[in-house]
């Protein structure tokens, strides 16, 4: 497959039109769903995620109880119709587990757990369309959607991916970049603490194109944690007219 | 007397810096807020932000969504969850199932071998009660011996988010005396986000439902009071319960 791999850069463009430093157009929504405690739909080009969250609430397998903080659970899916082509199958794949772990371990430090113990916060991520970064979306979503249920967090989680594309470093990799490009590394931070939650990297990048990519994430962050609390104030603001 | 007030929505991640002239309050200070050092707090939750302006500086923290935490003395509305030889699990909205003993329900020694439990309480059962002790390391555990305190044989249930419980009651009882007054209802709140209407009709319980309702939905808005009495006023003229009165 990378034998014919597309040019990806052309003057200085992007396949999709964008300069290294934009991100795909943003949309977020927050407390879409009824029965759930709280949640959120996220839109990143046409990536859209859909995050629930239930909790605290009893832990059902009482063994796996913890007595002094609750536990967190965290289950990313992606849909059948979600991709292009073939049906993706709704067994869990290898895939979808490692990420329901890693998008968990991105928003436990925000959590602030201990007062809640003994019980248990699920979290619920459901990919609706991928199309690249459906990972970050999902832990952008999620967050929302845990702010929403009223769960008591240190700091919203925003993510974004940067990546290595034709030897440029670009921020918010979308489907083809992520396939053809040279690095893709995904970061979560919760910006006002200044804290890094996830932080993974695929592929090579030089420790002066690490630094440099880590910079233009945090700065993507930034623009998505704007966006995310935008989006918990407008549920606020439209009934007060 | 009061004076002016600034109101403001402030989200997780926000931080509040206090100096000597400083001081904070309000229902949020235990759940919604967690000390970053000796005078930096972030607030952990959706809240509302009342500044209060005075020769000191009040800051008053009111979380907008969250689970009820049971609290020693509170009173809730529970429903009967599960039953046990001698007791009874009881669903009060928050995280843990609340506790409440046969014998502390009956008032005297219960015993299990002679007496049906259920026969006093079943699945589905309403009770009014009082956490009688909490910790957070066991389940709540329940009382009734006090006034008003017991089962519940009549009545509507009406379930709202326990957060904005304080705005249903009011400054000084100021919301919960006029809904009463207006809708000639008998009101009885459980801080757990229940409340108990008994009415003299249907109209009036419709239009108590759809009070609360508005007031759920529009809880960290400025002069709620007022609107409220105004749209159960409006509602009533527009059922032909009572005549235009400007």
């Amino acid at each position: 497959m990378k034998a014919n791999k597309p040019q990806l850069i052309i003057e200085g463009k992007r396949v999709d039109g964008r300069t290294p430093s934009d991100l795909r157009p943003i949309k977020m929504e927050v407390g879409v769903l009824r029965n759930a405690d709280g949640s959120a739909i996220v839109e990143i080009g046409n990536t859209k995620v859909l995050a629930a969250v239930y909790g605290p609430r009893e832990v059902v397998p009482r063994h796996e109880e913890q007595v002094d903080r609750a536990i967190i659970r965290c289950r990313y899916r992606m849909l059948s119709f979600s991709t292009m082509g073939e049906r993706k199958s709704p067994a869990p794949s290898r895939r979808e587990i490692e990420l329901s772990k890693v998008i968990r371990e991105a928003l436990e430090p925000a959590i602030v757990s201990s007062q809640f113990p003994r019980t248990a916060i699920d979290i619920f991520v459901e990919v609706l369309n991928a199309e690249g970064g459906t990972r970050t979306a999902g832990i952008t979503a999620a967050s929302l959607a845990l702010a929403d249920a009223g769960i008591p967090m240190l700091d919203l989680v925003a993510a974004v991916a940067v990546g290595k594309v034709d030897g440029v470093i670009v921020l918010d990799l979308n489907e083809v970049e992520d396939m053809y490009g040279e690095a893709d590394m995904p970061v979560a931070a919760m910006p006002s603490i200044g804290k890094i939650t996830m932080i993974q990297l695929n592929g090579v990048l030089t420790p002066e194109e690490f630094k440099k990519a880590l910079k233009l994430a945090l700065d993507g962050i930034n623009r998505i944690y704007n966006l995310q609390k935008e989006a918990l104030k407008k549920k606020y603001v439209e009934i007060e007219e | 007397m009061s004076s002016s007030v600034q109101r403001t929505i402030r989200l997780p991640g926000d931080q509040i810096v206090l100096d000597k002239n400083m001081s904070i309050e309000g229902a949020g200070v235990g759940t919604s807020l967690y000390r970053l050092n000796e005078n930096t707090y972030v607030v952990t939750t959706v809240s509302l932000q009342d500044v209060e302006e005075n020769e000191k500086k009040k800051i008053r923290i009111i979380p907008l969504k969250g689970r009820y935490m049971p609290k020693e003395g509170d009173i809730v509305i529970g429903i009967v969850y599960d039953v046990t030889l001698s007791s009874w699990l009881i669903d009060i909205k928050s995280p843990y199932l609340a506790v409440l003993n046969a014998s502390d329900y009956i008032g005297k020694p219960f015993n299990p071998a002679t007496d049906n439990i259920r026969k006093y309480l079943d699945i589905g059962d309403v009770v009014i009660a009082k956490v009688a002790q909490f910790d957070r390391t066991r389940q709540p555990l329940l009382t009734v011996q006090d006034k008003g305190l017991g089962k519940v044989i009549s009545g509507s249930l009406v379930e709202i988010e326990p957060s904005k419980i304080g705005r249903v009651i009011g400054k000084k009882r100021s919301m919960i005396s006029m809904l009463m007054e207006q809708t000639k209802c008998d009101f009885v709140v459980g801080v757990n986000g229940r409340v108990l209407l008994r009415c003299p009709d249907a109209e009036l319980e419709y239009i108590a439902i759809l009070a609360l309702k508005k007031i759920e939905a529009e809880a960290h808005t400025a002069g709620l009071t007022e609107r409220i009495k105004e749209f159960i006023i409006n509602e009533k003229v527009k059922r032909g319960l009572i005549k235009y009165e400007s």
